[in-house]
């Protein structure tokens, strides 16, 4: 009886997970569709429907893919590095160090977990044309490089590093940035990877600010790219846009598949739970 | 536009992208030291004339397709006829992204010297202190007479206190499509369009298709309205012998009974005749729902006219607006911008260039290459117009549509002016409001939006 | 000697914190307060420079009607994304935590939506909700229902906004359920189920009271992603039918870089930081009481 409740209730889980599983899976498996018909195809979905690759063709040749999708890696490499730099400095100072004001910097930093850059747009602009900066790269990543977010993670695991190590590498001699970088960051790799993977797959998929910031193609990201493209007159080719979409979305899917084991692992370790 | 020709546009505006992020922030030191030094060898030397004049032209394309390609044709060409002066032309995205950019580009202190623009902007660069007139530059009889070479539908856009702010460039103007199989199948003459508003219903009418369910599966008629539906709508109201805006671009006339009357008969499309589908209508999604066959006739842009003529799996009609008390249309599209902070030989370069590009040649090969409405009736008498004519006859509608066609709405403080328009007309649309509410709501807001402009 | 050292401690911290606050103050801090400033001031035109207005900006935001229908919006919105993708993620994790067949297969369907850009995913939800041929009413119609304008109407436009973003954030958030499930020992739960208790009792007793910092975490990200989220409302419906799917930001953005009004738009950004700042101290509280960080 009871073993019979319990693979009934194993099925339904199953199913329902599977039903779940296809709802979310749609979107990509129409881009998938539209993407390797012809545009007649884009709402008829029969399975005899002849296979092009000319979406990818037109699409690639459409707009400048190429150079968006430099720009993108210009752009999260700068961002992640950036906040790698400033914000492990800051959580070690929080997490290791007495200073008047700790406190009231603490909660400073804290408040930017709720008012983020993207909201103050309005301002952020005025500030980039005063410093020349419009329509550049570090437009884009000047505001979001010291986050909130990072310091506040990376303090919670430098809290976590036992007292002793630290008194250790300093009585062999370490000065304190070098206890950071020999003893600190080593125990943080895991909320290094989880961080950079959340920082990675926001600013890559980040929209309003490129935006507003950029207006020449020399400096749009994918995403402002795309839908640059996607806004014309003649209506939406949607064969075009999402091969254009799988095309560029297509290396950060493939690397979330390949790590998302690792991905859950060093979240579970870096206390992100 | 076939895509082959868009890929190749783009990549051009890419190519020239890439050679301009070389310059990257130097771009703008670059340009006033350039200036400073012509204006520097401008003083020195008697044989002032004879040095470079480098222009900046920022250009949008709206449609996509072939326009990038053939503007640098075009500029190639004008500047291998003037060696002494340099066009760097910019593509710079959307009308939307153009306006921004020169705007902004303007408060850095590095204006563009020329510009494409929406003709529906021109009061708010005017506001905005960024534009200068045509007039200072066209001195002589033969000049001035230039000026009345363009239809008069299209200057109505252009000019504002006896000033000639723009020069018709890549404009548009909506027009009706059909699908001839669809009219042959409801047993209407496939050759034929609505005239009338009472025809467009009556075919309509007809042309609806419902399923055993009471499911539509064929509309009569599509007019979008999503995004900026005050531009179709606009038809409607000139039809009907009312005019949205004043040319001072101060003062709207949104409760006109007349005005009312074109809101209700939209409306009563979906609600009163059900001959269109309810509630907001995708802009984006119509031409694919025409080839779709889920409406056999269709309002939308000339600009779409390529992307039909590639597309549709069925002969395909064009034909002007239908009439109610007249003829009517808006106009739409781009228009040539003078800035200011340039020198004077340079705004002097710019005026004649835009001089020749406008001039036939040039404006037919932009025409055929584009679909925008040549802005001049001289171009259509060039032999190459002609026989790209007899080819493609549907492309003479909208150029005859130009007859009756009325300036685009457009007002200081543009873009809230029409946001506040475009609100009402999908308040009625979505029958939150009758369109006298909506419409004299939003007057009132207009008014006081515009208040300070009179 | 104790106070020289305590001299070097204050010295190096702050020049430690020196870097990240010269960034923060200058993007987010300074930012907030010069919105403050810039909305007591009407918009500089080209021939007009800015004037001080005094509350004329506030006056004219509570006047606003689009100003509230955009924030019961944006309430409806947080009340209808938050809830509802945090149950999914959880629901997502716990099935994929288990040994379900093809695990797999569902752990990358359900985090697929984190990885596309909610750009260019709008798109394709824009041709699912297409009257007539799109997706949904193609399924409708096999049943012969009718087709239905979901993103025309405006019954029907911010729920269907909303569905997107639930659909773009369980996914995400699942992630975090997912490390957190991981970590919860297995033996806890094996002793449960020696002792006879079913799921349903195992995870309101032992699993969810465990996932409750994860809960906390996720449920603040969620709370600033319901005013940070729009980019989809671009390509879905541009903010309409007469502003029925505008959410604040993109109200904000829409006045200050379509209507040009920053004056105007800086108030709204303030009405926007106020409302962040309330729901900030709300949370500070909720946090302290439940979960020590410090």
């Amino acid at each position: 009886m009871t073993s019979q409740r319990i693979s009934y209730d194993r099925t339904l889980n199953t199913v329902a997970a599977w039903t779940l599983a296809l709802l979310w899976i749609l979107p990509l498996a129409y881009a998938v569709w539209t993407a390797i018909h012809p545009a007649a195809y884009e709402a008829h979905f029969t399975l005899s429907a002849p296979l092009t690759l000319e979406n990818f063709q037109k699409a690639w040749a459409a707009a400048p893919f190429a150079r968006y999708f430099l720009n993108t890696i210009l752009l999260v490499t700068l961002i992640l590095a950036c906040q790698f730099f400033l914000c492990t400095l800051a959580a070690y100072a929080f997490a290791r160090f007495e200073f008047p004001g700790r406190s009231i910097f603490f909660t400073l930093v804290l408040l930017q977990l709720l008012v983020m850059p993207d909201i103050l747009i309005v301002e952020n602009y005025k500030t980039m044309r005063l410093l020349d900066l419009v329509d550049t790269i570090p437009a884009i990543a000047l505001p979001y490089v010291a986050s909130g977010f990072g310091i506040f993670l990376l303090r919670q695991t430098f809290l976590t590093v036992p007292r002793e190590l630290d008194e250790a590498a300093r009585i062999e001699g370490s000065s304190a940035l070098g206890v950071l970088w020999r003893v600190y960051i080593p125990l943080a790799k895991p909320t290094y990877l989880a961080y950079g993977l959340v920082s990675v797959s926001h600013h890559w998929n980040n929209f309003l600010w490129p935006l507003i910031v950029t207006n020449s193609e020399e400096t749009r990201p994918v995403t402002v790219g795309l839908s640059v493209f996607s806004a014309i007159d003649s209506g939406v080719e949607w064969s075009v846009i999402n091969a254009a979409t799988l095309m560029t979305s297509g290396p950060l899917l493939i690397a979330f598949l390949l790590f998302q084991r690792q991905f859950v692992q060093s979240f579970m370790r870096a206390g992100i739970k | 536009m076939s895509c082959a020709e868009k890929a190749q546009a783009v990549c051009w505006a890419s190519s020239q992208a890439r050679r301009c992020f070389n310059e990257g922030r130097f771009a703008m030191l670059k340009s006033t030291l350039l200036t400073a030094v012509t204006a520097t060898a401008l003083t020195f030397s008697t044989w002032a004339t004879a040095q470079a004049v480098d222009l900046q032209f920022y250009f949008p394309v709206a449609v996509g397709g072939k326009a990038a390609d053939t503007i640098k044709e075009l500029t190639d060409g004008y500047m291998s006829a003037n060696p002494d002066v340099k066009i760097d032309a910019v593509y710079a995205g959307s009308y939307q992204d153009t306006v921004a950019k020169a705007i902004t580009a303007s408060r850095g202190g590095n204006p563009p010297q020329l510009s494409v623009i929406l003709s529906a902007d021109m009061f708010t660069l005017i506001d905005e202190d960024l534009i200068t007139p045509f007039d200072d530059y066209l001195t002589t009889d033969e000049e001035k007479e230039w000026l009345t070479g363009f239809y008069p539908a299209f200057m109505e856009n252009s000019q504002t206190g006896g000033k000639t702010y723009g020069i018709p460039f890549q404009r548009s103007t909506p027009v009706l499509y059909w699908n001839k199989e669809a009219f042959k199948e409801a047993g209407l003459d496939p050759e034929v369009a609505p005239a009338t508003w009472d025809e467009m219903v009556s075919f309509s009418e007809k042309l609806t298709k419902k399923d055993a369910n009471g499911n539509v599966s064929q509309w009569g008629v599509r007019i979008p309205s999503s995004g900026f539906p005050y531009w179709l709508f606009q038809g409607l109201a000139i039809e009907n012998g009312a005019i949205l805006a004043n040319a001072e671009g101060n003062k709207t006339n949104f409760d006109d009974p007349k005005v009312v009357e074109a809101l209700e008969y939209l409306v009563d499309l979906s609600t009163k005749h059900e001959v269109m589908a309810p509630g907001i209508i995708e802009w984006g999604a119509t031409p694919k729902a025409f080839f779709e066959g889920q409406t056999a006739m269709m309002w939308t842009s000339t600009g779409n006219l390529t992307n039909v003529h590639d597309n549709a799996p069925f002969d395909f009609g064009v034909a002007m607006l239908p009439e109610k008390a007249q003829r009517g249309a808006p106009t739409g599209g781009g228009n040539f911008y003078l800035f200011k902070g340039a020198s004077d030989e340079q705004l002097d370069a710019a005026v004649d260039f835009v001089q020749w590009i406008t001039a036939p040649d040039q404006s037919a090969k932009w025409t055929m290459a584009t679909g925008y409405v040549a802005p001049r009736p001289a171009t259509w008498e060039t032999d190459t117009m002609k026989k790209y004519a007899e080819g493609f006859p549907q492309v003479l509608v909208a150029r005859d549509q130009l007859d009756h066609a009325k300036a685009e709405l457009a007002t200081y403080q543009n873009q809230r002016v029409t946001g506040v328009l475009n609100d009402a007309l999908a308040a009625a649309i979505t029958g939150q409001k009758t369109a006298e509410e909506a419409l004299s709501e939003a007057q009132k807001q207009a008014d006081a939006i515009l208040a300070e402009y009179r | 000697m104790k106070a020289l050292k305590l001299k070097r401690d204050w010295i190096i911290g702050w020049l430690l914190l020196l870097p990240a606050m010269v960034f923060l103050f200058a993007f987010t801090h300074i930012p907030a307060i010069t919105s403050l400033v810039s909305s007591f001031y009407s918009t500089p035109r080209g021939r007009r420079p800015a004037k001080f207005l005094g509350l004329d900006n506030y006056q004219r935001m509570f006047d606003d009607p689009v100003f509230w229908k955009v924030l019961g919006n944006n309430l409806w919105f947080a009340l209808g994304t938050i809830p509802l993708s945090i149950a999914l993620a959880i629901v997502m994790a716990l099935w994929v935590n288990d040994k379900l067949p093809g695990r797999g297969f569902a752990r990358m369907a359900f985090f697929t939506p984190t990885v596309l850009p909610l750009i260019a995913v709008a798109n394709i939800w824009l041709f699912f909700y297409t009257p007539g041929f799109g997706l949904f009413d193609q399924l409708l119609g096999l049943f012969g229902l009718p087709a239905t304008n979901w993103l025309g109407s405006p019954e029907t436009a911010l729920n269907s906004v909303i569905v997107v973003t639930v659909w773009k954030e369980a996914g995400f958030f699942m992630i975090f359920y997912l490390a957190a499930l991981q970590a919860i020992p297995k033996t806890l739960i094996e002793a449960a189920q020696i002792e006879g208790a079913n799921r349903w009792t195992i995870f309101w007793r032992i699993t969810f009271p465990l996932l409750m910092p994860t809960t906390l975490f996720v449920s603040i990200n969620a709370v600033i992603n319901c005013f940070r989220l729009v980019d989809h409302i671009f390509i879905l419906t541009d903010g309409g039918p007469d502003n029925a799917s505008a959410l604040l930001l993109f109200y904000i953005f829409e006045t200050a870089f379509r209507f040009w009004e920053s004056g105007y738009a800086a108030t709204l950004t303030v009405a926007l930081l106020v409302m962040l700042c309330l729901l900030a101290i709300g949370q500070f509280f909720f946090f302290d009481r439940k979960v020590h960080y410090k």
